[in-house]
């Protein structure tokens, strides 16, 4: 590999490339990631006790989560939440990505692009925050509702997991969206004329045509939503209400509140696991590989 | 045919209803800034100042926020641009049999919730008597930052013509001259985007910041931790001057893109 790169680039420039790609994948992203397993495979001790005969590799950390009824219980919240979230996202997606993909005109699909893009560069933070006015319970939403007379008190929409779901939805829809776009887009529109030339209605158009060919899109949106909402703290923090806590909130508290760092990897761990399993699952369903997920 | 139009239809109005759904809230938060009222809300309406502004002037601990928010963005810079050449280069010029695993590796800090990105560096630089601050966040931050720049620059070197780099080197070029004088040049517009990208991406992250900054509080965890305990709308002025660079930003960026994409069609037609 040296060879090739030298032979392109000299020595020194290979020198380089080849150092901070190491550093970069030994320091950074695999060593922590095996460090943090490893933890987790060891009891909480006081420093004094390192190495002593308590100090042996246990699954211990592992067995709190199953015996733990609130945190088995908000872990499974978290997982189903999630799917529920990436779901949602894709049916509020797909229409808007076959619109821009093909029924805008150029023009009205640069600027709506143009639109799309702008929030997405927002903090992630501020446009949570901004659901937090919206659905406060004396907030603008409340009050049209009051005022339009379909409710009769203020509804607390920020302590339950539907305040959450929503924030989530708003924060990652754009991961949906571009996948989706780029896919659709690709797709030859004399291949929906065919379809419907020869009778399909709207839906078995795009259920046999549209849906098959944006499959790679629709994985990778799917991927990169689940993946973010199990692995969200900033939405259920800002949010959320004590009765809808999160995973990561959990894993926070082992860190932070808690001081059993231990404890916290191998929860971290398991939101690991969570999150390529799903990538594995939806990559086997969708029969796509690591290479349609980059683009 | 009038079941097609009331679909043709209905897809407008949802578009509409879509964009509306994106930036209501964003409008809201941005009015709340100028009601007057102790707590951030449009409703009811108390009447209009701009005080909120002069208080986040006098925040102290806001501008020492965003003070490190910068420092971090700045080390992330240097880490993760140089980081993300090499691995475009590396994965353009390199063949072997590791090659998909060294891939598959290079891509799954994209992949990884950025909590786990905090924590696992949090315990890895724990046992070097490293904790929480500034440099761990800049260590956290470029682990997933330097994958972005990566697909960047990969993007564009995909579309480079190697006949250039080889009619170099036969008038006697060195490599070192080729590479500073044709390939990087060529990689500059992608090298600066993606700088654009990192400093945003470093300057808005939570998650995997929330675990490594220690006390270096950066400005998103502050604004969090203001919305969660001490709420004014001063919050709000901070997110209205945020969004208007980032508005701004993101405006010209997209359009020197946009002229780019053209000249570069203009080239290939010509």
């Amino acid at each position: 590999m040296f060879r090739q790169l030298s032979a392109r680039f000299g020595s020194p420039v290979a020198m380089a490339i080849v150092t901070l790609l190491g550093m970069w994948l030994i320091m950074m992203v695999t060593l922590p990631q095996l460090q943090m397993i490893e933890y987790s495979l060891r009891p909480n001790l006081l420093p004094a006790q390192i190495g002593g005969p308590d100090d042996r590799l246990t699954v211990a950390n592992y067995v709190t989560l199953f015996n733990n009824d609130i945190h088995r219980a908000i872990f499974l919240k978290t997982i189903w939440s999630s799917v529920l979230v990436t779901l949602l996202t894709l049916a509020v997606s797909y229409p808007l990505a076959w619109y821009l993909a093909k029924v805008a005109t150029p023009r009205q699909a640069a600027l709506c692009i143009l639109l799309l893009i702008v929030p997405f560069w927002i903090n992630e933070i501020l446009r949570t925050y901004s659901w937090f006015i919206l659905l406060a319970f004396r907030g603008p939403l409340n009050e049209v509702l009051l005022a339009l007379g379909l409710i009769e008190r203020p509804i607390r929409f920020l302590s339950g997991d539907a305040g959450v779901m929503v924030g989530m939805v708003y924060a990652y829809i754009l991961f949906m969206v571009f996948p989706l776009y780029n896919a659709i887009e690709s797709l030859d529109g004399n291949q929906v004329r065919a379809a419907r030339d020869l009778g399909a209605g709207t839906l078995r158009t795009h259920r046999r045509i549209v849906i098959p060919h944006a499959k790679p899109g629709i994985a990778t949106g799917c991927i990169m939503v689940f993946m973010l909402a199990a692995g969200s703290y900033a939405v259920p923090a800002l949010l959320g209400s004590p009765g809808s806590r999160w995973f990561t909130q959990i894993i926070y508290n082992w860190f932070f509140e808690g001081g059993n760092w231990n404890q916290g990897a191998a929860y971290a761990f398991l939101l690991l696991v969570l999150c390529i399993g799903f990538m594995s699952l939806v990559m086997k369903l969708f029969k796509v590989g690591l290479g349609d997920i980059a683009k | 045919m009038t079941s097609q139009r009331l679909l043709a239809f209905g897809l407008k109005f949802y578009i509409v209803v879509f964009f509306a759904y994106l930036f209501l809230p964003l409008i809201i938060m941005s009015l709340a800034t100028f009601n007057d009222s102790r707590f951030p809300t449009v409703t009811p309406w108390g009447g209009t100042t701009l005080r909120w502004f002069g208080e986040l002037w006098h925040d102290g601990g806001m501008w020492h926020a965003l003070s490190n928010s910068l420092m971090v963005a700045a080390g992330v810079l240097v880490l993760a641009v140089p980081i993300g050449i090499s691995s475009a280069l590396f994965l353009n010029t390199v063949s072997s049999r590791a090659k998909p695993f060294i891939y598959a590796l290079i891509l799954s800090p994209l992949l990884t919730p950025g909590v786990i990105i905090g924590i696992s560096t949090l315990i890895f630089w724990r046992q070097f008597g490293v904790s929480g601050g500034i440099f761990l966040t800049v260590l956290g931050q470029t682990t997933f930052i330097a994958a972005y720049v990566m697909l960047m620059v990969m993007a564009r070197l995909q579309r480079f013509d190697r006949t250039m780099e080889r009619a170099a080197l036969d008038l006697g070029a060195s490599q070192w001259q080729m590479f500073r004088r044709i390939l990087l040049p060529y990689l500059k517009p992608a090298i600066l985007s993606a700088a654009v990208i990192a400093f945003l991406q470093s300057f808005e992250n939570y998650n995997t910041t929330l675990f490594v900054a220690g006390y270096d509080t950066t400005l998103t965890v502050y604004i969090a931790s203001q919305v969660r305990t001490g709420l004014t709308p001063a919050v709000n002025a901070l997110g209205l001057i945020l969004i208007l660079i980032t508005v701004v930003l993101a405006v010209v960026y997209e359009l020197k893109r946009r002229r780019e994409v053209a000249a570069m069609a203009r080239l290939k037609g010509g």
